[in-house]
C-alpha cells in the first residue's frame, strides 16, 4: 500500500465521504472558472448555505427514513401545511390575542408549527409501523392531502407579513449573529469536537484497543478545526449590503464614517439550526440510531431480539414531522410569506439529496452528514448554473444527470469494495 | 438423569397448538426440559421442530397451550417477554443485522449506555472481544459489518449472543450448520459446558450423530405432533430413525400424539 493511501486509512474516515467531499470541491472550481470568479466568493457561498439549510435539514431525516427501506413523499406538502399553520398563527392569530410583535410570538409559532409537525408524523408513522402499509403509499395520500390542507388554512391566501422576530430564522442580513458570536461558535465548536476525540481516545486506551496513530488524529483534529474556522471566516467576511449599514446607522444614530461601516454577517440562523440538529449524534450514539440501522438491515433480527421496531418507526416519522416543522419555519421565514404552494417537489429534493448523500434505497446504508453535503452540492449546482446563465430547464436536466451519476458512481464503487473483502 | 424426574422441570410446554391458516404447524405437542440437562428435537423439514421452540422464544404466540417455566404459568407473548425469562435463541437464520458489526448484533435491544444515556460503544466492544475470544479465539473484525464475516464467524456471533446474557434456558436451532468439522467440536465442548453450568439446553439438529453425541433426551416430530421421547442411552440410531421416518416408537420412548400404533403394542 502506498504511503499516502496508508495514512488515509489510518485515519478511518469514511472514504465515500471524503469522496463527495473531494466532487463538491472540483464542481465548486468548475463553476468558479466558469463564471469568472463570482462562485467561491464570501457573498455567493453565504447564500448557498442559507438556500440550501432547509432541504439539507430535511434530507438528515429522510436519509434515516430511507435507510429503515421506507420513503417519504409527503414532506413538501407537510411543510406547506406547517408553513401556513405557522404564518396564520403569528400573523393572526396571536396578534389578536396577544398584540402584534409581541415578543413571545415566534417561539409559540414555532413550538405550535413543529408540534403540528410531530402530530402528522405520528398519524402517518402510525399507518406504516402499526397497520404496515407501505411508507410510499401512505406519505403519497399525504403528499396531496398536506397540500390541499395548506391551500384550505386561509383558502389560498398568502399570509404575510410575519412576525418580525419569526423572519430571523430566514437568515438574512438581520438573521445572522455577526463576527463575534460567529467566532465564539466556530471556537466552542472546535473545542467540543477536540474534546471529543481526545475522550474517545482516552476510552479506547483504558481499554487497551488499537489505537490510531497520533498523527491521524492530529491530522483529523486539525483539518476538522480548520474546516470550521474557515466557514466562520467566509461568513464574516460578506458584510453587510450599504442600504442595511445606512438604516442600521440611523435606528442607532451613528454617522457613517466617510469609507462606509463594514458590518459582518456572521453565520446565518438557519445554518445555525441545520448545524445544530444532531442528527449525526441522533444515527450514531443512540439506541434509537442503531436500531434504525438494524432495521434496514434486517427487520425481523431486530424484532427477535426484543426490540419494538414499530415503536422506532413510528418516532421516525415523528422526526420527519418536525424536521418538516422546522424546514417550513426557515422557507416562510426567508420569503416573508406563508404560500400554500411553498415546499411543492421539496421532497423530491430531499430525497435525492439523502441518496446523492449515500442513502440506498435497499435500505441499511446512509448517513446523517452524507445528506447534507448531498442538499449543498445540488444546491451548488443549482444557484452554479444560475451565475453561468444556464436555463432552468437544462438546469433540471443537469440536476436529474447528476443524481442518476452519483447512484451509478456509488453502486461502482461498492461492487468493486465488495468484491476486494472477499479476496 | 435420575435427578431430573424428581424436580420441578426448568420448562414444561402442555399441549401447544398452532396454525398457520390451514396448516396445522404444531399440534398439542407436550415437551419438557429440566436444568443442566440437553433435550434434541428432530425430525423431517417442516415436522414442527422450529416453530415449536419459536413459541418458547416469543417470535410465535401459540393458539393454545400452556408454558411454564419452573412450575410457575409463564406469559410468552413476544421476544422480550422470552428474554425477559432467561430464554435466549439461536435461530436457524441465525437473525443478524447484517450491515452493523459484531458488538452492535451482539448487543442488539440490550445496548450499553453511558451515563449519558449514549451507546457505549468500547464498552460494548470491550465485552464483545472477551466472549469472542471464548468462542472463536481467532477472530478479530470487530469493525466490520457482520456481512463481511464468513459463515462460522456470524455463526460464532449468533452463539455469542445468546451465551452473552447469562441464559438459563437456551433453544439451539441447528447451531452447528454452517460450521466446520473443528469449530463443530468447539460448539459441542461448549453445549457441555453449559450443561454442567446447569443450563437446559434445547438442540434442533440434523446431525443424529450430534444429537446422540449431547442430546439427554431425544424428542422427535412428525407433521406437527410428537412421535414421541426417549432417553438418548435406551435407544439406537435405528430406532430414532425409525420414529423419525415411521413415527414407530420403541420400547424404551414415551408416545406422543403423532406416535403410530406398532404391532404388538396397546
Amino acid at each position: 500500500m502506498p504511503p499516502l493511501a496508508r495514512f488515509l486509512k489510518a485515519t478511518e474516515l469514511d472514504t465515500r465521504l471524503v469522496g463527495m467531499i473531494g466532487a463538491l470541491l472540483l464542481i465548486w472550481i468548475a463553476f468558479h472558472i466558469l463564471t469568472g470568479g463570482l462562485f467561491l466568493t464570501p457573498r455567493n457561498l453565504w447564500n448557498l448555505s442559507v438556500q440550501a439549510a432547509p432541504v439539507a435539514i430535511m434530507a438528515t431525516g429522510m436519509a434515516l427514513v430511507i435507510i429503515t427501506r421506507n420513503i417519504d413523499l409527503s414532506i413538501g406538502s407537510t411543510l406547506g401545511f406547517l408553513g401556513m399553520a405557522m404564518g396564520v398563527i403569528q400573523a393572526d392569530l396571536l396578534p389578536k390575542l396577544l398584540g402584534f410583535e409581541y415578543p413571545a410570538t415566534w417561539v409559540l409559532a414555532l413550538g405550535a408549527g413543529l408540534a403540528l409537525g410531530v402530530v402528522i408524523g405520528a398519524l402517518q408513522g402510525a399507518l406504516i409501523a402499526y397497520l404496515g402499509l407501505p411508507s410510499f403509499i401512505v406519505t403519497l395520500g399525504g403528499l396531496l392531502v398536506w397540500r390541499g390542507a395548506a391551500w384550505w388554512v386561509t383558502s389560498g391566501q398568502t399570509v404575510a407579513p410575519l412576525d418580525a422576530r419569526f423572519r430571523l430564522m430566514g437568515g438574512g442580513t438581520e438573521g445572522s449573529i455577526g463576527a463575534g458570536w460567529s467566532w465564539a461558535v466556530g471556537v466552542l465548536a472546535c473545542v467540543a469536537l477536540l474534546l471529543a476525540q481526545a475522550h474517545a481516545r482516552h476510552r479506547r486506551q483504558k481499554f487497551r484497543f488499537p489505537l490510531r496513530p497520533m498523527a491521524a488524529e492530529i491530522f483529523l483534529g486539525g483539518i476538522a478545526c480548520l474546516a470550521i474556522l474557515g466557514a466562520v471566516a467566509v461568513a464574516n467576511a460578506y458584510p453587510w449590503p450599504i442600504g442595511s449599514v445606512r438604516r442600521y446607522a440611523e435606528a442607532n444614530h451613528i454617522t457613517l464614517p466617510a469609507g462606509g461601516l463594514v458590518i459582518a454577517h456572521g453565520i446565518a440562523v438557519p445554518v445555525l439550526m441545520a448545524i445544530g440538529i444532531g442528527m449525526t449524534f441522533l444515527a450514531n450514539r443512540t439506541r434509537f440510531g442503531r436500531y434504525v440501522y438494524a432495521i434496514g438491515g434486517n427487520r425481523e433480527a431486530v424484532e427477535l431480539a426484543g426490540v419494538d421496531a414499530r415503536w422506532v418507526v413510528m418516532k421516525l416519522f415523528m422526526l420527519m414531522g418536525l424536521l418538516a416543522g422546522i424546514g417550513g419555519a426557515i422557507s416562510i421565514a426567508r420569503l416573508n410569506a406563508a404560500t400554500n404552494s411553498e415546499g411543492t417537489l421539496t421532497e423530491l429534493l430531499v430525497i435525492a439529496a439523502a441518496v446523492i448523500g449515500g442513502s440506498s434505497l435497499a435500505g441499511g446504508v446512509g448517513t446523517a452528514a452524507g445528506a447534507m453535503l448531498g442538499a449543498v452540492l445540488m444546491q451548488s449546482l443549482q444557484s452554479g448554473m444560475v451565475l453561468v446563465g444556464v436555463d432552468t430547464p437544462l438546469q433540471n436536466i443537469v440536476v436529474g444527470i447528476v443524481l442518476v451519476l452519483a447512484v451509478l458512481i456509488d453502486t461502482l464503487y461498492r461492487r468493486r469494495t465488495r468484491r476486494i473483502s472477499w479476496q | 438423569m435420575a435427578m431430573s424426574d424428581a424436580t420441578i422441570p426448568l420448562v414444561e410446554m402442555r399441549d401447544i397448538s398452532l396454525s398457520f391458516g390451514g396448516l396445522r404447524a404444531v399440534e398439542r405437542a407436550s415437551i419438557d426440559l429440566h436444568a443442566g440437562e440437553v433435550v434434541a428435537l428432530v425430525g423431517h423439514n417442516g415436522a414442527g421442530k422450529s416453530t415449536l421452540i419459536k413459541i418458547l422464544s416469543g417470535a410465535y404466540l401459540r393458539d393454545s397451550g400452556s408454558i411454564r417455566i419452573r412450575g410457575a404459568e409463564a406469559d410468552i407473548a413476544n421476544p422480550r417477554d422470552a428474554k425477559h425469562y432467561g430464554i435466549e435463541t439461536i435461530y436457524q437464520t441465525l437473525a443478524l443485522a447484517d450491515n452493523i458489526d459484531t458488538a452492535a448484533n451482539l448487543f442488539l435491544g440490550r445496548e450499553l449506555r453511558t451515563k449519558w444515556g449514549t451507546l457505549d460503544d468500547i464498552a460494548m466492544e470491550s465485552e464483545a472481544r472477551e466472549v469472542m475470544g471464548r468462542l472463536n479465539p481467532y477472530f478479530a473484525r470487530f469493525k466490520d459489518p457482520v456481512k463481511a464475516l464468513s459463515g462460522g464467524q456470524r455463526q460464532s456471533v449468533a452463539i455469542a449472543r445468546a451465551i452473552l446474557f447469562n441464559a438459563q434456558i437456551l433453544v439451539m436451532d441447528e447451531p452447528t450448520a454452517a460450521l466446520g468439522p473443528q469449530e463443530t467440536a468447539q460448539v459441542g465442548d461448549l453445549v457441555r459446558q453449559l450443561k454442567a453450568a446447569g443450563i437446559g439446553i434445547f438442540l434442533i439438529s440434523h446431525d443424529i450423530h450430534d444429537v446422540f453425541d449431547l442430546a439427554d433426551r431425544i424428542c422427535v416430530m412428525k407433521n406437527g405432533r410428537i412421535v414421541g421421547t426417549v432417553r438418548t442411552n435406551d435407544v439406537t440410531t435405528d430406532e430414532v430413525l425409525g420414529m423419525i421416518i415411521a413415527g414407530i416408537c420403541p420400547p424404551a420412548a414415551i408416545p406422543g400424539p403423532g406416535a403410530v400404533a406398532a404391532a404388538g403394542r396397546p
